[in-house]
């Protein structure tokens, strides 16, 4: 790496850094109960759009793994998500009605929570429909795993997407709020993920799953990337690039080992397939505020059409963390 | 009051230290805590104040405790002297520190200590003979001078190190001691330990200590060979360290193993792990039983875990393991045949080895049209497609993935110039590839098409251009997979032997010699459509000389008849 690269590299962070702070300005306070964060409290920073059905057990989910405090970013809900969260005092709202495309699909939004509520917590950036999961996560809250990562010197901690589906046709079992999405959606895909190491930015590009297999089979490469990095140890001077695949400085996409040996990371199962998907497809197809042209919700929309069955003879049904350890789309590393 | 006194080092997590203190001193052991200087003073007042009820505890004199430092060994120190001058009755000194837990009731470890009075339990080995040092410095740390902190100047430490290698400098050790090396938990008798803190020239040693690179883990390791009669070299806090010389840490779900382990304190607990405070602090019913410490049951789970660390799941590619070229540590998870020109030679090669070797037998799984797995399937094990696009989008993870998808079960393939070959390299390196390869006999489907004769000459003279490469990377010298290459001629003259070999070396059925062939195609006039080939100006070579009459093998003789053994 020459140092001329470094500073493009140095460059493009604070070019991140400067459109996260103008695009501050399109957020409004909803609802700020950030004067409860403590030091050492574990933060969870998400942006969505009319997902109130998900939030009762996206909290409890959270909640239970020992996150301190909600950051949200509302993107425009019209299905009583505001009224829902503001019920709750661990959670700080922000609402905006501006474009999610514009803000590099809600990137620039959550960069700027990061960088002024986040510098010196370790932040988890998810969807609502993505769980984390972590090695020994059914013995040990997430503080467990950040004391660790601490102790190790490690700050940034990485978790694959993997896309959970029923069996069956995806709208056959309705979805009820305060349901574990894992109920209807338990079926992954173990072994079908290419990777590619990205140079630009030296994180791995990990793509595959169900969604590669039934919607992109003619075009693999423009399949969606399933590596993600949602726990850092955020300072005010890292940013997001893009989603939670990529950050900047380049040395916290380094969460793979190069030499052989296995880092700890976790995964984030992705229960985007359960039978609000169908409406939601449609819309964001409408809307077209996802990355490139909606081009994922394209796909999706035209084999939805025939109800097609994600799940195969060879899918896993979820168990726990151990069989994802087991199955080797995670690793305890060194951690025991 | 006991003859155990407790000296705990604290730097965070004071609650829990408070709550440990009280359950020593609840068995009349003195505790003498030392709080590290980093601590904030007002926090600092308020745990003093905490446990000022107890007539048991006392605080020593604050030092600048950093890993790798001095400070720890000064703490130890004074913390030490306190202990001795105050509590008279003492006769063994426990080091321990505020993340220490007791697992094993406290009368026990003072009936321990009491039955051997004069022996001092301290792990203390010469620096040879320790696998553990971290950082290469393992002598060097003796030798060189360590002003600069690891933790907040590795950069000026670094550089220091390497200037002093430079200039070759060698410190000079004080007379007669040897550097000995071991955990820096240690339980002293008074007699040893009053030794070593007033010995009449500590100033010198600890002089020379103070430079020395984590003399915490050297200082009464190597002073202990000069006083101590009766050294029992092993600490009896368990304490488990992973390949970056961090300790391990305990949480909640090591209950039943720390329970199992016998030993009488363990470090370190997870201030948070309330399960574990919870069950050794209060429940000295359920503690544990009276039996010889043992440590290595734990051991499996740590050694476990730093290996995976470092040399992780051979043929594993994932989020966190991606190895670079050439440190793959086994490029693939399992051993795996690929047999190249034996599908077109035998006409029911895939079912036969099947049959004769209990492996699962694909088709070419590079071909162009699809990924043929075994028995026609569209996807297998992991979910993998069949579907030719996806498989070419990253050809290596497809195969690596087929390979780790099906542990446990020995994969064949077929292979030919016809497929995609971006995997050459990848299997030719591969040491668990079992490569068969009957040169030329890719022409063999040529010769029995019903093609133009232009366009099989076209064919074969590409596919014959793709094989050479193919066979030059498989000799290599790059090359580590078992690779076996033949020239159609050699092969069709004695094709049993070859056969044989291959199967042995699969190994998994049978281990007697094969009782059945598989059915070789009809070949005659093979020589000819060669000469043909030859005569329209391309020159096949990659299938050996045939001659262009009948051939005279055995083959033609009796073609459709399996062959016997002989």
């Amino acid at each position: 790496m020459s140092l001329w690269d470094s500073y493009r590299m140095r460059i493009r962070r604070k070019h991140r850094l400067f459109r996260a702070a103008r695009k501050s300005w399109e957020l409004k306070v909803f609802q700020d109960a950030t004067g409860a964060i403590r030091a050492g409290d574990v933060l969870l920073i998400c942006t969505m759009r009319n997902e109130q059905v998900r939030l009762p057990w996206f909290l409890n989910y959270y909640r239970a793994l020992g996150v301190g405090h909600f950051l949200f970013v509302d993107n425009d809900s019209t299905d009583g998500t505001l009224e829902y969260l503001s019920r709750q005092r661990d959670i700080s709202v922000w609402t905006t009605r501006a474009s999610y495309k514009r803000s590099t699909f809600g990137v620039d939004w959550m960069n700027w929570l990061a960088r002024k509520y986040a510098h010196g917590h370790w932040t988890l950036t998810v969807d609502p429909d993505e769980f984390f999961i972590y090695p020994f996560c059914d013995t040990r809250p997430i503080p467990a795993l950040t004391d660790w990562l601490d102790n190790s010197g490690i700050r940034s901690f990485s978790a694959m997407l993997v896309d959970v589906y029923p069996k069956g046709r995806i709208d056959a079992q309705p979805y009820q709020p305060g349901q574990n999405p894992l109920d209807i959606a338990s079926w992954f895909d173990s072994g079908n993920y290419t990777i590619k190491r990205n140079p630009t930015y030296g994180n791995l590009w990990i793509q595959g799953g169900p969604r590669a297999r039934m919607f992109f089979a003619d075009a693999p490469e423009q399949a969606p990337a399933l590596n993600k990095i949602p726990l850092v140890k955020w300072d005010r001077h890292y940013t997001y690039v893009s989603s939670t695949h990529t950050l900047l400085p380049r040395g916290l996409n380094q969460v793979y080992d190069d030499t052989g040996g296995e880092k700890a990371s976790g995964a984030l199962l992705h229960a985007k397939f359960l039978d609000t998907f169908t409406i939601k497809a449609k819309e964001e197809l409408e809307r077209k505020q996802h990355y490139a042209g909606s081009m994922e919700y394209r796909a999706y929309a035209e084999r939805l059409k025939d109800n097609p069955d994600l799940w195969c003879k060879w899918s896993e049904k979820y168990i726990n963390w151990r069989q994802l350890e087991i199955l080797g789309l995670m690793s305890k590393g060194n951690w025991a | 009051m006991t003859t155990v006194g407790i000296v705990m080092l604290v730097h965070t997590a004071l609650e829990r230290a408070e709550q440990v203190a009280r359950h020593w001193t609840a068995s009349g052991c003195p505790v003498v805590i030392h709080v590290d200087k980093a601590v904030r003073r007002r926090t600092h007042r308020a745990f003093v104040q905490a446990l000022s009820d107890d007539p048991l505890i006392r605080f020593s004199t604050r030092h600048r405790c950093e890993w790798g430092t001095w400070g720890i060994v000064a703490a130890s120190q004074s913390a030490s002297e306190l202990m001795l001058a105050t509590f008279r009755e003492v006769r063994h000194v426990y080091l321990a520190s505020g993340s220490c837990l007791p697992l094993r009731p406290v009368q026990e470890l003072i009936n321990y200590l009491a039955a051997r009075p004069q022996t001092d339990f301290i792990e203390s080995a010469t620096t040879a003979d320790v696998p553990w040092t971290v950082g290469g410095l393992d002598y060097e740390r003796f030798t060189l001078r360590f002003p600069f902190s690891w933790k907040r100047h590795r950069w000026l430490f670094d550089k220091y190190v390497d200037l002093q290698r430079r200039f070759r400098v060698h410190r000079q050790m004080p007379t007669g001691i040897v550097p000995h090396m071991g955990s820096q938990w240690w339980c002293l008798t008074r007699q040893t330990l009053s030794a070593i803190l007033e010995a009449p020239n500590r100033a010198v040693y600890d002089r020379y200590f103070r430079r020395v690179w984590i003399p915490d883990e050297c200082y009464y390791q190597t002073l202990i060979r000069l006083y101590s009669r009766n050294v029992e070299s092993r600490s009896l806090t368990l304490s488990k360290f992973d390949y970056q010389g961090k300790p391990h840490i305990f949480y909640d779900d090591h209950l039943q193993l720390l329970r199992r382990s016998d030993c009488f304190v363990a470090r370190k607990i997870w201030p948070r792990a309330d399960r574990l405070y919870q069950a050794f602090l209060t429940d000295s019913a359920h503690a544990m039983k009276k039996t010889e410490p043992n440590p290595g049951k734990i051991d499996r789970i740590f050694t476990k875990a730093v290996e995976r660390r470092i040399r992780g799941r051979p043929g594993l590619y994932m989020q966190s393991r991606m190895p670079k070229h050439g440190f793959e540590n086994g490029i693939t998870s399992a051993q795996y045949s690929m047999f190249q020109g034996f599908a077109e030679l035998f006409d029911d090669f895939d079912t036969w080895l099947a049959r004769a070797t209990g492996t699962r037998v694909h088709g070419h799984l590079f071909a162009p049209g699809r990924a043929e797995f075994a028995g026609g399937q569209t996807l297998i094990n992991g979910a993998l497609s069949d579907n030719a696009r996806v498989r070419d989008y990253a050809p290596d993870n497809f195969l690596t993935s087929l390979i780790w998808n099906s542990r446990g079960e020995r994969q064949c393939f077929q292979f030919g110039p016809a497929d995609n070959q971006e995997v050459n390299w990848l299997v030719a390196r591969d040491p668990n590839a079992q490569v068969s390869v009957i040169s030329g006999a890719w022409s063999v489907p040529l010769f029995r098409s019903n093609r133009n004769f232009g366009e099989i000459r076209k064919e074969a003279a590409r596919l014959q251009k793709i094989e050479k490469e193919h066979l030059d990377v498989l000799r290599s010298y790059y090359a580590k997979a078992r690779v076996r290459i033949w020239s159609m001629a050699e092969f069709v003259e004695a094709p049993m032997e070859p056969l044989q070999t291959i199967v042995d070396e699969i190994g998994l059925v049978h281990q007697r010699r094969l009782t059945e062939a598989p059915r070789m195609v009809d070949l005659s006039g093979f020589g000819q459509f060669l000469q043909n080939l030859k005569n329209q100006g391309m020159h096949p070579y990659l299938m050996g000389d045939f001659p262009v009459g009948p051939p005279a093998s055995p083959v033609s003789e009796a073609p459709t008849k399996p062959y016997l053994v002989r």
